[in-house]
């Protein structure tokens, strides 16, 4: 497959954004959609769906067996040991919500201690707060260096005798680092520390093998890897879902219920309650066979080499300051530009079809350690093209023209 | 161009060279406001008199060009009026920017409407329309905040 050409696999760039080409530069807020995962989604609803692991009929049989075969592709694709290790949630934001309030209800209590770090997005920081408030707990920040990353050696040195467990990003969603997980993993299990990686930017981008990287807890959210919206992924090692408590209750997830007392089923159900997106997970299929026809690194090298271009050439213009210089740099670029707000940046762009995201990005803490409320980001997805990059440094000497700059 | 509606020179003016930034001397009445989606803040700071008039009027706040300028304006507006023209001006430029009614105040100059009216650009904007409108909401609330 060319990737050249990959542009043409996407139904949404065939259409102007006030008169211009789209250059959608926000795929680490959500990715586009190939035609293969919105025609599969078409296809399963027109031909196989009923909801999965309850009836008998011929297409409960169909969609539960569609439905079991995405889980097996995710496991196969993300080097999980067993099938039972992968949970569908409606994102990375449950999947973190799932194990702070499980894992948090059974292991965490006051005093006990929760590394995260200043780079955090809001989901891998509030979940945690809950535990906070409602049991005691310590949150502790490993802090940023001037170059955006956070070193093994700001975590190593929080970990205490109270530490519970460390929640990490894997790829900032504003500096773009990368961060080194293997590493923080060895110190962790030195320490006897479950580790969570939210991997919410990481896993769009880079090569996830959970044997290699050996965390406990992998975040996963399926709308930023050209897959269906609502979908998400918990990886979560099956020693550790043997011992979990259920975190929501409902249909599908019991073994067996009595007036008195209910018994629940063995994983990955009994973490899957209710109805679950049935055409979301079937159609997240279709978006790893996408990802694997080009081959995630290939993905990586394509998006770097953007990347490397937009920074060599936003860094000539003199009004633009780049946040961060991580050594390892992800797919991100958050900028600001001198005398104008990134939301006038954002509404000015746009109005020359390149679609970027401005404010905190869910990120607060690391805002107030920078030391300004707000940034532009353009984020790259592997349709992303050194032609786009050319329109956005265009669009932007538009918006110096606006504000007379 | 509808850009050029929404980014006009009042606004890009009031943006630059905000009028009346920073506390006010001897205020007696403040309120802050945010939008958590983008990071904006303002906080207004206003002396109501005794005879219920808006002596002095102030912000500080950071945000974009839309928000800052929207607050400078109001500042500019409001200063000197009373607490139900105050009211009344703000209920206007709220429906204003909501619905497509114009500004029907009969104490603004000439001056002041076209002010007032050169931020009815972001009605185009839906998603911009809360940088425009936050000032005037926290405007409100420092009114009413209770002694």
């Amino acid at each position: 497959m060319d990737i050249k050409n990959i542009k043409s696999e996407f139904p949404i760039f065939n259409q102007k954004i006030n008169g211009k080409p789209l250059v959608y530069l926000d795929s680490a807020n959500s990715s586009q959609k190939p035609k293969a995962v919105i025609d599969r989604i078409t296809k399963f609803y027109e031909t196989e769906y009923s909801n999965v692991g309850r009836s008998v009929h011929t297409l409960a049989v169909k969609s539960t067996n569609r439905f079991e075969e995405t889980r097996d592709k995710v496991k196969e694709y993300i080097n999980a040991k067993h099938r039972e290790e992968i949970i569908f949630t409606k994102g990375a934001t449950e999947s973190i919500n799932f194990i702070a309030s499980s894992y948090g209800e059974k292991f965490i209590n006051k005093g006990d201690e929760i590394i995260l770090t200043e780079l955090e997005h809001h989901s891998n920081y509030v979940p945690w707060n809950f535990l906070r408030e409602k049991k005691g707990a310590i949150i502790k920040f490993a802090s940023m260096n001037k170059q955006g990353e956070v070193e093994v050696d700001e975590i190593s040195k929080l970990i205490t005798k109270k530490t519970k467990i460390i929640a990490i990003t894997h790829l900032s969603n504003v500096t773009g680092a990368i961060i080194p997980i293997k590493k923080i993993v060895d110190l962790a299990q030195k320490n006897k520390i479950p580790v969570l990686v939210d991997g919410t930017q990481g896993a769009p981008h880079l090569k996830i093998d959970m044997q290699d990287l050996g965390c406990d807890f992998y975040a996963i959210s399926c709308h930023k890897m050209y897959g269906p919206n609502g979908l998400g992924i918990l990886y979560a090692k099956k020693s550790w879902l043997d011992v979990l408590p259920p975190y929501q209750g409902g249909g599908g997830m019991i073994d067996e219920v009595t007036k008195s007392s209910i018994t629940y089923a063995e994983t990955p159900t009994k973490f899957e309650a209710g109805t679950m997106q049935t055409a979301e997970v079937v159609s997240f299929s279709e978006a790893i066979n996408f990802i694997e026809r080009i081959g995630i690194e290939n993905i990586l090298a394509h998006e770097n080499e953007v990347m490397e271009y937009g920074l060599e050439k936003l860094k000539k213009n003199n009004s633009i300051n780049i946040i961060g210089s991580p050594k390892n740099r992800g797919s991100v670029i958050c900028f600001t530009i001198k005398g104008v707000h990134p939301h006038d940046i954002a509404t000015i762009l746009d109005d020359d079809g390149v679609a970027i995201r401005a404010g905190h990005h869910c990120c607060q803490i690391l805002h107030e350690k920078l030391g300004i409320a707000a940034t532009a980001r353009a984020s790259l997805g592997v349709y992303n093209t050194k032609e786009d990059i050319d329109i956005l440094c265009n669009a932007i000497e538009n918006c110096k023209k606006v504000f007379n700059i | 161009m509808e850009l050029k509606e929404l980014y006009q020179e009042i606004i890009l003016d009031h943006g630059k060279n905000p009028r009346n930034k920073g506390k006010c001397n001897q205020f007696n009445h403040e309120a802050k406001g945010h939008n958590p989606l983008c990071g904006d803040k303002v906080h207004i700071f206003l002396k109501l008199n005794s005879e219920k008039k808006v002596e002095d009027l102030s912000f500080e706040g950071e945000g974009c060009a839309i928000s800052m300028a929207s607050a400078s304006i109001l500042t500019e507006i409001i200063k000197g009026k009373e607490y139900n023209l105050a009211k009344k001006i703000i209920e206007d430029f709220l429906n204003m920017i909501k619905k497509e009614i114009k500004i029907t105040i009969n104490s603004l100059t000439d001056d002041q409407k076209t002010t007032i009216m050169s931020l009815s650009g972001v009605k185009k904007y839906p998603m911009r329309v809360k940088c425009a409108t936050m000032a005037w909401h926290t405007l409100t609330a420092a009114l009413e905040e209770k002694k």
